[in-house]
């Protein structure tokens, strides 16, 4: 540890700011845990519980009594994977083309790209809903995965990445070699984007997956609702299963805390940069 | 790549070459060229198209739509031109002015704490932790990427009045934070503030990242205290950066819905006294089935949005926008 490591007491003082800033930021996730193993008379029991329960087993299976949850658990998966997927292979393929790429109207077009971000989003709520339902895909997935199947913040972080990490003497020698353009996309591009791909993949599956309004206003049948909008059709004023309801909370949540654990400091660094250079 | 045109296109440039290629090389060729020309177009094609079905043409029919009354089950024959009626039906409707003074409210009450605390906060994360920080930025971020659903759903049982956690903290008589008007404006501000604290730091941080280290070591050698160089070194060179996320806030704040619509809901009688300017929009189209109003008052709002935007913008100057706000 150099010099700076040693605790001073102003050291400590900040040491203890910033360590009680991150238990108030945790807290409430360490009591949607605890609660989800608690039975809904012990979590407004006072004092609150701060440690776990052994109903975890019985909230679950009041959840799937209430909600046909497995159900929307599939749809989430279904519509968060199938979004990822169409914006790895669109977005690289888009920024594929803006990176390496001369064509007429270039400079116009990826600035369109970059402006079409600055929309905000309320101001197509109504109108998404109207033309879904013209298209009569209301209730249907494909309301929630096609239209952003392209999103302009991965077009413009596949571009980046393929424009500095891709030599393009490696192109160029795949096309010498008698490429086609696809070729050279798939088989020469597309395997040395892993760590873009990686990054763009999890900020898509995270947004698909917490998206609320989306689902908000082209699910409207139940047994198609997300893990959201299942959860939050379940609170009732006077008599919510809050066990049960912090149990579907918990499994909602743990596999975005988990991939978040392990790609931490990759997915801040995509986010902000996304933000910071848009 | 430069001159092999030539060799494709004229017969007599052919000439000179030894095996001249044959015909079916020569298409073959010929067609990888227009095939490098078009690719691009294809390539970026999917973006532009889903950008045409879904982004524009949804707003172009949006100003359309603001522009007429219309009986959304009776079908598109039955909209019926009223100008501009819809944007002064929704300006007098005293539900508008006051959505808008609630989204104003939250903007602020929410808004101001998150820079006044993030700003320092990254100020102390980056000049005093080395080896813990990427778990404490980790730390800080994770609420914002958790659904907001879940995050309504647990501060509505912490903050219930006669067992939640909070009151139980709390000394004093129980507040009753979600079922009062007053406390539960704060307890949106609150959630909003926890939500997005992180995000400012991870801002803040990666503009403080960008200020040389011997700026902080000249100053500490003319003996500035560690708040006086965050206050006359750090500050003044995050202006650009601070210009850039109160503006992400604003803009953010101002379209707030999320978080008031899920912590009280919409049937309760304080859904009034938390309702956005959105959420009012939500509410004209789905509740009451008036999409041209509903889209009068969300053009209505966008103004709103450009005009602050714009007024932050000439409140900071021209210095404070600097590189990273372009």
């Amino acid at each position: 540890m150099s010099h700076a490591e040693r605790l001073t007491p102003s050291r400590v003082m900040t040491l203890a700011l910033v360590g009680a800033g991150v238990v108030l930021l945790a807290a409430p996730f360490w009591f949607t845990f605890v609660f989800a193993t608690q039975a809904r008379a012990d979590i407004f029991r006072s004092p609150p519980p701060l440690w776990f329960g052994t109903h975890f087993l019985s909230n679950v299976q009041l959840l799937l009594e209430r909600l046909p949850f497995w159900r929307n658990l599939g749809m989430s998966l279904y519509v968060a994977t199938m979004t990822t997927a169409l914006n790895l292979l669109l977005c690289a393929l888009a920024g594929y083309a803006f990176a390496v790429h001369e064509f007429a109207g270039k400079k116009i077009l990826f600035a369109l790209v970059v402006g079409s971000m600055m929309l905000p989003s309320f101001l197509n709520m109504i109108p998404t809903f109207l033309v879904m339902d013209l298209f009569g895909w209301i209730d249907t997935p494909r309301a929630l995965y096609v239209p952003g199947a392209a999103g302009a913040l991965g077009i413009f972080l596949m571009r980046q990445y393929i424009g500095s990490a891709i030599p393009r003497d490696l192109i160029d020698a795949a096309r010498m070699d008698g490429c086609g353009e696809l070729r050279t996309f798939w088989s020469v591009v597309m395997p040395l984007c892993g760590p873009a791909l990686g990054t763009l993949g999890l900020i898509t599956f995270i947004n698909a997956w917490n998206n609320f309004v989306g689902p908000l206003v082209v699910m409207h049948n139940a047994d198609d609702y997300t893990v959201p909008l299942a959860l939050r059709s379940m609170q009732s004023p006077n008599n919510t299963e809050w066990g049960a309801l912090m149990a579907g909370s918990a499994i909602a949540m743990l596999p975005l805390l988990v991939a978040f654990v392990f790609s931490a400091r990759r997915l801040v660094a995509g986010l902000t940069a996304g933000a910071v250079r848009g | 790549m430069h001159d092999s045109r030539n060799t494709l296109t004229s017969d007599s440039a052919i000439a000179p070459l030894p095996p001249a290629p044959s015909q079916a090389q020569a298409a073959r060729a010929r067609w990888r060229k227009r095939a490098r020309k078009l690719a691009p177009y294809a390539f970026i094609s999917p973006f532009f198209i889903l950008f045409a079905v879904f982004g524009l043409f949804p707003l172009l029919f949006s100003i359309w739509l603001s522009l007429h009354q219309w009986d959304a089950p009776a079908g598109l024959a039955a909209m019926h031109w009223v100008g501009l009626e819809n944007y002064w039906y929704a300006l007098t409707d005293p539900w508008f002015s006051k959505s808008l003074l609630t989204t104003l409210w939250f903007a602020v009450a929410s808004g101001v704490p998150q820079h006044l605390v993030a700003l320092p906060l990254a100020f102390l994360i980056h000049t005093t932790l080395k080896r813990s920080r990427n778990f404490v930025v980790g730390a800080y971020f994770v609420p914002y990427i958790t659904s907001s659903v879940a995050v309504a759903l647990i501060f509505t049982t912490l903050f219930s009045k006669d067992f939640g956690v909070i009151n139980a903290i709390l000394p004093g008589p129980p507040i009753d934070w979600l079922g009062d008007a007053f406390w539960a404006r704060i307890t949106v501000a609150i959630v909003v503030f926890w939500r997005y604290l992180g995000w400012n730091v991870v801002l803040y941080l990666s503009a403080l990242q960008v200020i040389p280290g011997d700026l902080y070591e000249a100053a500490t050698l003319d003996g500035a205290s560690r708040w006086q160089q965050f206050r006359h070194v750090a500050l003044p060179l995050l202006r650009p950066m601070m210009f850039f996320a109160i503006t992400l806030t604003l803009i953010g704040n101002l379209q707030l819905f999320e978080e008031p619509f899920i912590l009280i809901p919409p049937d309760s009688g304080l859904a009034i006294d938390v309702m956005t300017t959105a959420m009012f929009m939500y509410r004209m189209a789905f509740s009451d089935g008036d999409f041209g109003t509903a889209s009068a008052v969300s053009w209505l709002l966008f103004f709103l949005i450009a005009a602050l935007t714009y007024g932050n913008a000439r409140l900071f100057g021209k210095e404070g926008t600097g590189d990273v706000a372009r």
